[in-house]
């Protein structure tokens, strides 16, 4: 063997991986429990998916195709250093392509691409309690949990109609999953909430920092919070991509110039090639290079 | 109104080997306030934690006839049970407010907050509800939207009142709830909770060292002294005829400040 034998497979070590892999079937079992576990130390810093990394460690195997994203991107350092990581430890596979992806580690987004079965989506996590923000006791969220005492995630709604009109929770929008536990979706957008429901995919959630994992299963329901009188809605874009031209895709929003130039590209960058390889055209033009400058 | 609300058989709790509160008999009556008077350290906080089930006694029962009309021992509840109680048939004012309040949530969602627990998740109506409840408690319509930390310490007290009762409870247990307030505001909120407590029909067990609040506020009242409930009967019974000689010292004590 070469220079890689000095690694276990994937990094952890298979006693890890088991105790891992352990938290991860009771959290499928339990759609939105966040499962305690020992979380170890990954050779890159917290903030950079550690959670995430050892939740595909410890499910990654020699014939998985793995794609990494963060912020919707496959090229971006985190991303890139962390499919690197998976390519010397485990020596897998790697794609840019959702479709062709059997694990996708996320941080920020779901593929617009509708995932299939088969697939597993694990995002990485930094807080895994929604309720936190307003109740920093663990023992307490944990009662809570325990108990369905979810008043107080309404009492943040509340506070965001009374100060902005609207619930203004646009990232981390709190759901319930399965009727049960109320979870934190991680930092996504709360564009991507709906894509969650009933997903044929499987998808983990690993937030090494807090040492906690939860899944939901394929074929859960996940709903948003939200009143009666404020239904839960996601975002809007005034335009399409400027370069793909898609409309029901997540955009954010690029500055041109100082003088206020701007356009929307799509942020799933892999969805956006697709696009544009299979013909589609926004308006700023075919070049995507020529159209930013 | 042919039954009590609660009935409590020989409570008592002790810390360890240091007594906290013993042998405490009584009964409560649906609209009935009781105050409970005694010095420091006489076992007061001891007995209201115990009757609200915030302390585990070490012996005795309390048992309350719940909203179906089913008499249970509070100890024995569940503690999702109790819990539910506790945010709905009940209330709880602390002395010091922060400790019933959410400090970093605004007026309105601490009214509402009860209201969002037992389940209602219509805005409109929630804010509705904390406007009518912030007027009866006396504090201005556009507050509603301030954090408490901004009130002062009287409209912080009115606030936790108005978030206890927001759920309509049947009793409220208050530990000295005029107690941290300038003599002026003592005497406005305590104007406030008899108008209210009449005006509802609450039943409500309050802790004071003040005499003053005791005459207020309550129609019987029990004194304590070292953990042991040592006269009780009608308030102005036991105010202007005590029977027992500490007693006798303490109204006295007291007419002459
Ligand atoms: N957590 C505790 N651990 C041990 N002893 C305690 C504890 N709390 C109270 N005690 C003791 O129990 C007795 C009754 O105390 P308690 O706080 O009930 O009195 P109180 O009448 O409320 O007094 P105060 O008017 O000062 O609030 C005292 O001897 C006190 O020292
Ligand atoms: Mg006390």
């Amino acid at each position: 063997m070469n220079a890689v034998a000095q690694y276990n497979f994937a990094y952890l070590d298979e006693q890890t991986k088991r105790m891992i892999r352990r938290a991860i079937l009771k959290a499928i079992a339990i759609p939105g429990y966040q499962v305690p576990f020992s979380s170890r130390e990954m050779p890159m810093p917290y903030g950079w998916g550690t959670g995430g990394v050892q939740v595909t460690a410890s499910i990654i195997g020699p014939q998985d195709v793995l794609k990494v994203i963060d912020q919707g991107a496959d090229d971006t350092t985190n991303a890139v250093s962390i499919r690197a990581f998976f390519a010397k430890v485990a020596q897998v596979e790697t794609t840019t392509h959702t479709a062709e992806a059997t694990i996708i580690q996320t941080r920020h987004r779901i593929p617009e691409k509708a995932l299939g079965q088969g697939q597993i989506l694990v995002y990485q996590v930094p807080i895994p309690e929604p309720l936190r923000f307003l109740e920093p006791r663990e023992t307490e969220t944990r009662k809570m949990h325990a108990l369905e005492e979810y008043g107080l995630m309404h009492v943040k709604l509340y506070e965001d109609i009374a100060r902005h009109g609207r619930i203004a929770t646009t990232y981390a929008y709190p759901v319930k999953v399965e009727g049960r536990y109320v979870m934190d979706p991680s930092p996504t957008p709360k564009f991507d909430n709906p894509k969650m429901h009933m997903s044929e995919a499987l998808q983990l959630f690993g937030a090494g920092r807090e040492h906690r994992i939860y899944a939901v299963p394929p074929h859960t329901e996940v709903v948003s919070l939200d009143f009666e009188d404020h239904p839960f809605e996601i975002q809007h874009f005034e335009e399409p991509c400027a370069l793909c031209g898609a409309s029901q895709v997540y955009l954010d929003e690029v500055i041109l110039d100082d003088r206020g130039g701007h356009m929307y590209v799509c942020s799933d960058t892999d969805n956006c090639e697709e696009r544009r390889a299979a013909g589609h055209v926004g308006a700023l033009g075919a070049d995507p290079m020529e159209a930013a400058e | 109104m042919t039954e009590p609300l609660l009935r409590v058989e020989n409570l008592t709790k002790y810390y360890g080997s240091r007594l906290g509160c013993a042998d405490v008999n009584f009964e409560l009556w649906p609209g009935e306030v009781l105050a409970i008077v005694g010095e420091s350290g006489s076992g007061k906080t001891t007995l209201l934690n115990s009757l609200s089930a915030t302390l585990e006694p070490s012996s005795g029962r309390t048992l309350y006839r719940m909203r179906d009309e089913q008499w249970r021992n509070i100890y024995e509840l569940s503690e999702a049970e109790r819990r539910f109680l506790v945010r709905t048939d009940w209330g709880f004012v602390h002395q010091n407010p922060a400790d019933g309040l959410r400090m970093t949530v605004s007026a309105g969602a601490n009214v509402g907050e009860r209201l969002m627990a037992v389940g209602d998740r219509h805005y409109g109506h929630i804010r509705e509800t904390a406007l009518d409840w912030l007027g009866r408690v006396e504090i201005a319509a556009d507050r509603i939207d301030d954090q408490p930390r901004s009130f002062s310490g009287g409209m912080r007290q009115r606030l936790q009142i108005a978030r206890n009762l927001v759920t309509g409870p049947r009793l409220v247990f208050m530990d000295e709830p005029t107690g941290g307030l300038d003599v002026s505001v003592q005497a406005r909120l305590l104007d406030l909770l008899r108008g209210l407590v009449g005006e509802l029909g609450l039943a409500a067990i309050v802790v004071t060292h003040d005499l003053a609040v005791a005459r207020l506020l309550s129609h019987r009242m029990m004194v304590m002294k070292d953990g042991r409930v040592i006269e009780a009967g009608l308030t102005d019974r036991v105010l202007d005829d005590p029977r027992e000689p500490y007693t006798q010292l303490l109204v006295s004590s007291i007419l002459q400040v």
